[in-house]
């Protein structure tokens, strides 16, 4: 961990609607991310580095120190647990719910529920809470089919507009948690270079609440 | 069984080869040297103890970290030691008994059930320094310079030195006086220092508006010395305890400022680390190039009450793993290649070799038939006969 600043980003959607937050606090990549290979990438700022990976490995580099920074949504970091890590923003983007969801009108009739999740962890937590025995399974991918294909009584799954639910025969049941996307930042970088990353985190604080009251208007 | 299944070490568990062996050596040996120098005593503590015994004071959240099993001769759980804090507060508080203050130092292995997420694994050896028996901020500043000199011991160069007092939250959160689970969900908040989060409870949670200001600037005050100005400044109608707090940081951060210039410091308020421990002051030293602290300690009073005696405790601990991977050094080609032994033995040879090695000369006596040669044993020099004698001579 030298004095340059390592930042990383969400692959997909969140990427695209984190660059402009970046933009706004000055920094902006020198060639365009979705139409390069590259993983790592210079920006306008000499000391600092984007590195473009999947969401839920943004935990991981961050907390270990291979990024200083990264943006990571709440329902991965809720996931991966937020040990060594700060959260100090909240970037307000990507918003949607962490919610369990179930058939239409289907009673969850077995004593143990099965359910159907790529947030086990969160899944397990939960349902514990509720006092409610779960199995829980872990998939990766088309949620929505679990119920159906009765391998799962309910899911528990990122829910935006709950059109994917309705079209496959399903509704959103619980909320579990609001979520939106999180700036992350590694412990010791904190430590070493709040010189460099408080002022960033500001500028970053200012273009959110910049971009608030654009949405509030249109 | 494949052979593969014989070689392969469970996760985390790993042996330490030349030349990081003869490092970590080396630096084991100069920590203990300046411990001892300091005047503090090295004790040894068991590898396995009672459970109970392990788990109380600083040790209360090892419970998963600690590998267990069952004592045959007492049907009680036993558990190998994960940390040596709560074994060395224990020999303070029982078994020496001591009536002033005691200076104690270890370096132990320990094992840990789950694997840390950085480096040191499931096995790291622990090296530390305790100070029991007094309150002062003299104790504190003691063990301080001790942990800063540890560090330039193993080589850190560019040392930044996190201060933090945990009286400031404990003093906060009690005079809000929240319920179970609203207090739980704040100290995640400001451990993970959100504001919008914390925000959020604070404004449902705290009714005393100045206290919830308070709460709210927690997590924005940490970076130079000057944070202590701006907190005194927001912080100044709070509970007695807590500009205590800020008296002690800035003595502390005076006190290491006026000798260690080339130590970089760092404030952290809303530092919560070893919240159910710690007691007063806490700090962790970092080095560039890595992500994680290379020295944690900080005040732990009143642990020894569990063994029967209360008393003011302060140290620090380091992985010495960790630590003698701050110099990649490749050890010294430097010693001698000796012939093998000839037939009739050769007194002569045998006496100069003696002798060498007696002077802390490393000689490293060839086998016969053997195909390395001096380089490869890291010899830069080898005996020749010379008449009768056997004499030194650099490698040809």
């Amino acid at each position: 961990m030298s004095k340059q600043l390592i930042v990383a980003l969400s692959k997909g959607r969140i990427l695209q609607e984190t660059l402009p937050l970046l933009a706004d606090a000055g920094i902006a990549p020198l060639e365009d991310l979705g139409k390069s290979r590259k993983l790592l990438f210079d920006t306008n700022l000499a000391d600092v580095k984007l590195v473009v990976i999947r969401a839920v490995d943004v935990p991981t580099y961050v907390q270990l120190g291979a990024a200083d920074l990264g943006v990571a949504g709440k329902d991965v970091l809720l996931e991966h647990g937020a040990e060594g890590l700060y959260e100090p923003l909240d970037l307000e983007i990507a918003r949607c719910r962490l919610m369990t969801a179930g058939v239409t009108g289907a009673e969850p009739a077995r004593a143990r529920r099965r359910v159907a999740t790529k947030f086990v962890n969160v899944a397990r937590g939960y349902y514990a809470e509720l006092g409610i025995q779960a199995e829980v399974i872990k998939l990766y991918g088309a949620m929505e089919l679990a119920p159906l294909m009765n391998l799962a009584d309910e899911i528990v799954d990122i829910v935006d507009t709950g059109n994917t639910l309705r079209a496959n025969g399903m509704e959103p049941r619980e909320l579990i948690a609001h979520i939106s996307t999180r700036l992350v930042v590694n412990k010791a970088a904190m430590t070493m270079k709040h010189e460099r990353l408080k002022p960033l985190i500001e500028r970053l604080r200012s273009a959110v609440v910049a971009r608030r009251g654009e949405t509030t208007t249109s | 069984m494949t052979i593969a299944d014989r070689w392969l070490l469970p996760d985390g568990m790993d042996e330490v080869l030349p030349p990081q062996a003869t490092r970590m050596e080396a630096l084991r040996r100069a920590l203990l040297d300046l411990y001892h120098c300091w005047g503090y005593d090295l004790v040894m503590p068991p590898p396995v103890e009672f459970l109970d015994s392990l788990l109380t004071g600083t040790g209360t959240d090892l419970d998963l970290q600690t590998f267990k099993l069952i004592d045959q001769l007492t049907g009680r759980m036993m558990g190998a030691s994960a940390d040596v804090t709560p074994q060395v507060a224990r020999m303070d508080a029982h078994s020496l008994k001591h009536r002033g203050p005691a200076r104690l130092c270890y370096c132990s292995n320990v094992l840990r059930a789950k694997a840390d997420q950085h480096q040191g694994g499931r096995s790291p050896v622990q090296v530390g320094v305790e100070l029991f028996g007094h309150a002062g901020l003299e104790a504190d500043l003691e063990i301080l310079r001790l942990a800063l000199a540890s560090l330039t011991t193993a080589g850190a160069q560019e040392i930044h030195l996190a201060l933090g007092h945990i009286g400031i939250y404990r003093a906060l959160v009690q005079a809000a006086d929240l319920d179970a689970d609203s207090r739980r969900a704040l100290f995640e908040a400001i451990e993970r220092k959100s504001p919008s989060d914390v925000r959020a409870l604070v404004e449902v949670q705290v009714t005393d508006s100045r206290l919830a200001a308070m709460l709210k600037a927690l997590v924005h005050l940490h970076g130079g010395v000057d944070v202590l100005d701006e907190a005194r400044r927001i912080f100044s109608d709070a509970p007695a305890a807590v500009s205590e707090a800020f008296d002690q940081l800035q003595a502390l951060c005076q006190g290491m400022s006026s000798e260690h210039a080339q130590v970089t410091l760092y404030v952290d308020l809303a530092d919560l680390r070893g919240y159910q421990y710690h007691t007063g002051m806490m700090f962790a030293a970092y080095v560039p190039g890595y992500g994680q602290a290379l020295a944690k300690g900080g005040r732990y009073d009143d642990t020894g009450k569990a063994f029967g005696r209360a008393r003011p405790a302060t140290g620090f601990s380091m992985d010495l793993k960790l630590l003698a991977s701050l110099v990649e050094q490749l050890p010294a080609c430097d010693g001698i290649w000796a012939p093998a032994a000839a037939a009739p033995a050769d007194a002569a040879l045998d006496a100069v070799i003696t002798r060498l090695r007696s002077a802390g000369e490393r000689v490293v006596q060839a086998l016969p038939g053997q195909y390395t040669g001096p380089t490869e044993h890291r010899c830069n020099r080898r005996l020749v006969r010379m008449g009768d004698d056997w004499q030194v001579s650099p490698l040809a």
